[in-house]
């Protein structure tokens, strides 16, 4: 079953690659994707702890357990709709590519880079888990540098090397984790991964090490500050299915990871001094304060729509982060929706951007405005994925933001973190400002000439968008529906 | 069930055999002995699977004091004749260049040896697989040696063939005299040239660290040079790039795997000796460090692809050696590092061999091997196109392919040795490989091309780029056959020592 949702999209891509199919078998792909994944959803026991509808092959090393497995519990679950829906909604704001020849290599690696993120959050083996999302590396590479705008050679040579970096020091924290593990239960079954970390098999001396190189690992991937400058102008100048796979699903990849090796394996790192006085967490804090306050402040002065939703993008990882900082059960349960709701928030407003640039061929905030006359929709949806990015209650951002920030503040917290809350409370003032006048820029005002004769969205774009807005509603009224979920997973990392 | 030695008497056969049949047949055209010589090659590799295994307590002044064959061996054999047959591939898509390089008065005349060295070649190899005894080694190592030395040089016609013929002789030539001389130092010290004897003697030895180390450092230059490890990587750009592709890929593959798994077998005695093993690691460490900057950094200005993997070829070095080491460590459950470097190996070969079969078809409709030629041959091919991807994504060590896994365990190997300037430099060197080969990608599927034509493949070499690339993600995957059987014994020698 898992499996086949695996296939799906790479079996697609094969067939797209060989040349002779059509935007309509990518949208069929990814349709199918989506009710598999609302099967699991829905078949998934959520009273039970541990990994369901699981799949394993025979070891694929001798003398050690790696295997291809696979298998979900609700947090790769969540993860796994959310990669779906983004998918669904990315293959119908693709560009419109009739006549190019290379179409099919446009839509099959788009549906890789989906394949990518499905295998990741689906694997229950730790050497697939790091492999899958390398998957996406080479789409991306080919679809940046070929159907990008702007400065895009630049822009893929960029990403792919700072993100091949990251991976590779990811590899060697994973590999130093797997090897602080006593050599008699060294196993690379995520299952049994959990079930080793909750009787806290590493010693505290031996968890910096590791803490270090999978938090900047990690933070590479997820451009956590100071690692952060790849990721605002690849999604600037990305095809907007890439920019929504990439910012709405692939970088949850990092913050996945976190939750799954770091929070449960290496607890006490948390707490170890680094530099003089300062503790791992201090730095961790300190760095996302960089997402939120500076990054905030950059996304302020950007004057192209794209670039304010990039910077946006890497703003709100550091909300993710202090929630994985607070390590305690409400913040982690903060993190896990915020995952959820920013993939879909900033899913929304990429493929809203890339609809604009295919309007007006530019998104400078002079060239724009008065929209919202001509293009209701269009303007109304934008506000719906804005209020959404900005935290406004009755969306899913709200809620977990909210988690977040109590996280932060829960008993236990270093004074520190209660400070970073606080001024990272800020970070909401400064998302306002920003995405406002995006929204302002864009679609209020005196209306330009070009805008006038803008054609707003039809068809089945409208429902293939709906679906962002719905869910972040669902989420944001009904959020003990999606926590319950995460419960017995974020349970037993804290053990 | 066959005696091991029957395998290379076979090949070396098969190569005298067609020699007389190129020298007495008239016809002009040879590509049918490169043909049957893929065919009868494919029967041995099939025979290979079939041969009884070495006595273990072997008769003094038998046969079995040279020869081992144990499953690592069979494992480099089998890579061997693999090679071998996917250069007789290359070498048949090669030889219209041959041809017009070769002046003479009939075309084609003069093709003929072309396609028969290499069984001699791979003869060679598989005794080296073999050899536990250093002058069986050196000998087996010469007779690959002397065998590339006329391959490379064999374009009379070109310039470049003949300058890289010359580097090599004149190189390859030094490097045999410093590794002779290595093995007169260890007979002298030990009076023996069985590995497993050396290494017993080696250990016993008293108040001889310096002669000991200077032996050593003369068989590390020695076959420094085979494997293209820095300082002794100067012969490997302007060799790669004269020599004839099909050559050039037999080289960079059979040439250093040949290197590394003598290497592995000179080191393990002298990592016996506990006095020095800390100065003998030392010196393979900064070899390693020196080998990966170099070949990586200075891969990445160019603009040749030939010229690329061979900068490529000596980065690979880098990371064997990043291995070799985090010798003499305890190994973890991801294995050891002879099993490391073996699947290393055997991911480099398919990926290599991948590259240059795609470089020979697509050079010969291309006018030139510079990256720029490359241009668009996403559109002209998208197969070849494709194929060069999947190589070069796997020599940059893209995860689900053969040379991801290698690497993998080479990073393990670091970690658990703790190596960790090894690692830091590793890391660079992996963000630097993303650049280069990413490179060729580039060029390929971002560029337009100056000529549209479709570029036809034919049938074999199709089938011989499918089996490659399938064999790149499949090992990518699933690594544990290859691994298996360098895993079955222990240590390389362990099955002959006494």
């Amino acid at each position: 079953m898992l499996t086949l949702l695996l296939l799906i999209p790479i079996v697609t891509a094969a067939a797209l690659f060989l040349g002779n199919g059509s935007r309509s078998w990518s949208k069929t792909a990814a349709l199918l994707q989506l009710a598999v994944t609302f099967l699991l959803w829905f078949g998934y026991d959520k009273t039970k702890a541990g990994y369901q509808f699981v799949f394993a092959t025979e070891p694929l090393f001798p003398g050690l357990d790696l295997r291809y497995a696979v298998g979900v519990d609700g947090l790769s679950l969540l993860m796994l709709l959310l990669t779906a829906l983004v998918t669904v909604a990315a293959v119908w704001f693709s560009p419109k590519l009739e006549g190019d020849k290379r179409a099919g290599l446009f839509d099959g690696s788009v549906l890789l880079i989906s394949a990518g993120a499905t295998g990741a959050f689906l694997a229950k083996d730790l050497f697939f888990f790091y492999a899958f999302h390398e998957l996406a590396l080479i789409p991306t590479f080919l679809l940046i540098g070929f159907w990008g705008s702007g400065e895009r050679q630049a822009v893929a040579w960029k990403i792919t090397i700072y993100l091949g970096l990251g991976s590779i020091v990811l590899l060697t924290g994973l590999v130093d984790l797997f090897l602080a593990i006593p050599a008699a239960s060294r196993t690379f079954d995520l299952q049994k991964l959990q079930e080793l970390a909750a009787s806290h098999v590493i010693p505290a001396a031996a968890q910096l090490r590791p803490w270090l190189l999978l938090t900047t690992g990690f933070g590479i991937l997820v451009s956590l500050f100071p690692f952060h400058s790849w990721a605002a102008p690849a999604y600037a100048c990305a095809p907007s299915p890439v920019a929504m796979l990439h910012s709405g699903v692939l970088k949850k990849f990092g913050l996945y990871g976190m939750l799954r090796l770091v929070v449960p394996f290496l607890p006490q790192a948390f707490h170890q001094p680094v530099f003089g006085t300062w503790t791992a967490q201090d730095l961790l804090l300190a760095a996302l304060l960089g997402n939120i306050l500076y990054v905030g402040l950059v996304t302020i002065a950007q004057r192209k729509l794209d670039y304010v939703i990039g910077y946006s993008s890497v703003m709100h990882m550091g909300y993710v982060f202090l929630g994985i900082a607070s390590m305690n059960i409400i913040g982690l349960n903060g993190a896990c929706l915020l995952m959820f709701s920013h993939g879909l928030s900033v899913a929304a407003l990429f493929a809203l951007a890339g609809v604009l640039r295919e309007r007006e061929g530019s998104l400078n905030f002079e060239r724009l405005g008065g929209a919202a006359k001509s293009v209701p929709f269009l303007s109304i949806a934008f506000a719906m994925a804005a209020f959404a990015s900005i935290g406004l209650p009755g969306f899913s951002n709200f809620a977990s933001e909210v988690l977040v920030f109590f996280g932060g503040f829960k008993e236990g917290a270093t004074p520190f973190l209660k400070t970073t809350t606080i001024l990272a409370l800020w970070g909401v003032v400064i998302s306002a400002v920003y995405m406002l006048r995006a929204y302002k820029a864009v679609f209020l005002g005196e209306a330009t000439a070009s805008s006038l004769k803008w054609n707003d969205l039809h068809g089945g774009a409208r429902y293939a968008f709906a679906l962002l807005p719905i869910a972040l509603l669902l989420g944001g009224f009904f959020p003990h529906y999606f926590l319950g979920f995460l419960k017995p997973t974020l349970e037993a990392a804290l053990r | 069930m066959f005696a091991p030695i029957t395998l290379e008497i076979l090949v070396l056969a098969l190569g005298f055999i067609l020699l007389l049949a190129e020298s007495f047949s008239n016809s002009t055209s040879k590509r049918s002995l490169a043909k049957i010589a893929i065919f009868c090659l494919g029967w041995v590799f099939a025979l290979s699977f079939f041969v009884e295994s070495a006595p273990s307590n072997p008769e003094p002044g038998s046969f079995w004091n040279f020869y081992s064959a144990d499953p690592v061996s069979m494992v480099f054999k089998r890579i061997a004749l693999l090679t071998t047959m996917a250069v007789l591939v290359m070498a048949l898509e090669y030889e219209a260049v041959l041809a017009k390089n070769i002046p003479s008065s009939r075309t084609g005349a003069g093709t003929g040896e072309f396609f028969i060295l290499p069984l001699f070649t791979c003869t060679g190899l598989m005794l080296l697989a073999s050899a536990v005894d250093l002058v069986m080694a050196f000998a087996a190592l010469e007779l690959v040696t002397i065998s590339f030395y006329v391959m490379v040089a064999y374009m009379r016609g070109s310039h470049a063939s003949l300058e890289a013929g010359v580097k090599y002789l004149i190189l390859g030539a030094l490097s045999t005299g410093f590794f002779v001389y290595g093995i007169t130092w260890i007979f002298g010290l030990t009076g023996e040239t069985h590995f497993a004897k050396i290494a017993v003697k080696l250990a016993a030895l008293q108040d001889s660290d310096t002669a000991i180390l200077f032996a050593l450092v003369l068989v590390l230059v020695g076959l420094g040079f085979k494997v293209a490890a820095v300082p002794f990587q100067s012969w490997v750009p302007d060799v790669y790039q004269g020599a004839p592709t099909p050559v050039t890929a037999f080289l960079s593959v059979g040439s250093k795997a040949a290197g590394f798994l003598l290497l592995l077998r000179v080191l393990e005695p002298f990592l016996g000796v506990a006095a020095l093993s800390n100065k003998i690691l030392l010196v393979l460490t900064v070899l390693a460090g020196a080998t990966l900057i170099f070949g990586n950094l200075a891969a990445l200005p160019q603009n040749n692809l030939k010229r690329l993997l061979a900068y490529s070829s000596v980065g690979h070095a880098g990371y064997l050696l990043m291995a070799i080491a985090c010798i003499g460590v305890a190994p973890s459950a991801l294995g050891s590092v002879g099993s490391t470097v073996g699947f290393y190996l055997f991911a480099y070969l398919l990926m290599t061999l991948l590259s240059f079969l795609i470089l020979t078809i697509a050079t010969q409709h291309t006018k030139g091997e510079e990256i720029h030629h490359f241009n668009g041959l996403s559109r002209r091919s998208p197969f070849l196109a494709f194929g060069l991807l999947v190589a070069m994504s796997s020599l940059a060590g893209v995860p689900l392919t053969a040379g991801f896994y290698g690497k993998f365990l080479v990073f393990a190997q670091a970690v658990n040795a703790h190596q960790w300037t090894l690692l830091a430099l590793a890391t660079v060197t992996v963000g630097a490989g993303f650049y280069f080969y990413l490179r060729v990608v580039a060029a390929m599927y971002w560029a337009e091309p100056t000529d549209t034509s479709p570029i036809h493949v034919s049938g074999l070499s199709k089938l011989v780029i499918a089996l490659l690339v399938t064999g790149i993600f499949v090992f990518g995957v699933n690594p544990k056959p290859v691994l298996a059987a360098l895993q079955s014994s222990p240590a390389p020698l362990a099955a002959t020592a006494h």
